[in-house]
């Protein structure tokens, strides 16, 4: 299971065309653990930077991640 | 290396044009560069175009050669240069680089964009495209959204405020307001400002640059032949192009942009001058927390301090070293191509007295700073009096 901590985030209220439909949504870059860092979306409750976070599910190949 | 000056300068307004196309724009621009330096289009030796997407915006390929053309440049090299919004500043970088190396002497470096016949989410996709669209574009990401993210933290390791982002809206719109050329001639207030929609939190739209059509150009030669054209020249002391990761989550502290700090060393040390030295800039504020991150990375002030500074007024038209007088992205427009010479002419315009009731008194030596999705690519140029 992937787990990170949140780098930074934002809540996008102007999607592109292709995910109007998700809007708002909000995204992270999440420091790994094990290092690295990726850009994922994240799914139910708001995160903040520094908030504990883990890989939820994959839907149409996107990430989501949710806070610990 | 042979020194190089700016000979001549046009652009055209920058704004929504439904009735102009992608060609029309260049060429008028073109067009009156080439009439501010006297010479005639027999006379280009080669023509630079910077152009992010021709081919998604207005579906047109091949665009050099389809501009110059147009303008009766043939039979000359004709290239365009993409390299999302710094496009022309990297155009620009490569121009001077063959005048000086004294493989052509007089080149025409442009740059277009024709962005309004698009809906906004579909300008949004395309824009994306400038990013990582394996991964940060892949998930949602737009440019409004990573520049949020570097907002965020920022906010979060140096305490910049939403306030002090608004403060470089407030300022870009009242010297907007005074150009005749820009997109949005609107004076905005803080209230405004903190009060606007939000596109990508914590950015809302007043922190957003602008949707814009427009091209400008310019006319480069070496110094020495510069009296030909002109009898306000323009030297070119130094110019350098870096580069960076193209994702944002690639980056290793994404508060600063790297391809900006080494852009800088290079033409501080080409130039022979300091930050210091610098008396105005235009910077390249597409979005707010761009001209705060910039104004640090270019050693205008330390790093984390480019919020206060934005908001202490030090960077406003009567300031101690003037900050887009033109309007900046925010006011002025951003047709993504042609921002990065519009830029030169800008600070060439304050440096020939042109600059009408902007006109600033310290005019000697400016700088511009042209930047590249999330800063992938960064050129930076120092203009003086020759």
């Amino acid at each position: 299971m992937k787990t990170g901590i949140v780098y930074t985030e934002t809540v996008v209220h102007a999607p592109p065309e292709q995910f109007a439909a998700d809007a708002p949504y909000q995204l992270a870059i999440v420091s790994l653990e094990g290092g690295g860092r990726e850009t994922v979306r994240i799914a139910g409750e708001r995160v903040q930077i520094g908030d504990a976070v883990e890989f939820a599910e994959e839907r149409n190949s996107i990430p989501f991640f949710r806070k610990r | 290396m042979r020194s190089v000056a700016v000979v001549g300068i046009g652009k055209t307004a920058f704004g929504a044009f439904p009735d102009r196309d992608l060609r029309s724009l260049a060429v008028e621009a073109g067009e009156k560069c080439l009439a501010d330096a006297h010479v005639t289009p027999s006379k280009v030796e080669a023509f630079y175009l910077g152009n992010f997407a021709g081919p998604s915006f207005v579906g047109q390929n091949h665009l050099a050669p389809y501009i110059a053309g147009a303008m009766g440049i043939t039979g000359v090299p004709c290239t365009r240069f993409e390299a999302a919004c710094a496009s022309s500043g990297s155009a620009f970088y490569h121009a001077v680089a063959s005048v000086a190396a004294g493989l052509n002497d007089v080149v025409l470096v442009s740059g277009v964009e024709k962005m309004t016949s698009q809906t906004t989410p579909r300008v949004t996709e395309i824009l994306a495209a400038a990013g990582d669209t394996a991964g940060e574009v892949r998930v949602g990401a737009t440019f409004p959204a990573l520049f949020a993210m570097i907002a965020r933290r920022h906010m979060y390791q140096y305490g910049t405020t939403r306030e002090q982002m608004a403060a470089v809206a407030v300022k870009n719109h009242a010297n907007g307001a005074k150009n005749p050329l820009a997109h949005m001639r609107k004076v905005v207030t803080m209230e405004q400002a903190l009060a606007g929609k939000p596109i990508a939190e914590p950015l809302t739209v007043y922190d957003c640059s602008l949707i814009s059509d427009g091209a400008a150009a310019v006319l480069i030669a070496p110094l020495e032949r510069a009296a030909e054209f002109t009898d306000k020249p323009v030297r070119v002391l130094g110019v350098a192009q870096r580069s960076d990761h193209v994702a944002l989550d690639a980056k290793e502290d994404i508060t600063t942009f790297r391809a900006v700090r080494t852009a800088a060393e290079k033409a501080y040390k080409m130039a022979g001058v300091s930050a210091n030295d610098i008396q105005f800039a235009e910077l390249h504020d597409c979005f707010t927390i761009a001209e705060i991150v910039a104004a640090e990375d270019l050693g205008f002030v330390k790093k984390g301090e480019g919020g206060p500074y934005a908001l202490e007024g030090r960077t406003c038209l009567r300031g101690e070293r003037p900050v887009n007088t033109s309007g900046g992205l925010k006011s002025k427009g951003h047709p993504v191509g042609a921002t990065g010479v519009g830029q030169i002419c800008d600070v060439a315009m304050q440096i020939r007295g042109e600059a009408g009731e902007r006109q600033l008194e310290r005019n000697a030596l400016g700088l511009a700073e042209n930047l590249g999705g999330s800063g992938a690519t960064a050129v930076v140029t120092i203009l003086s009096r020759a």
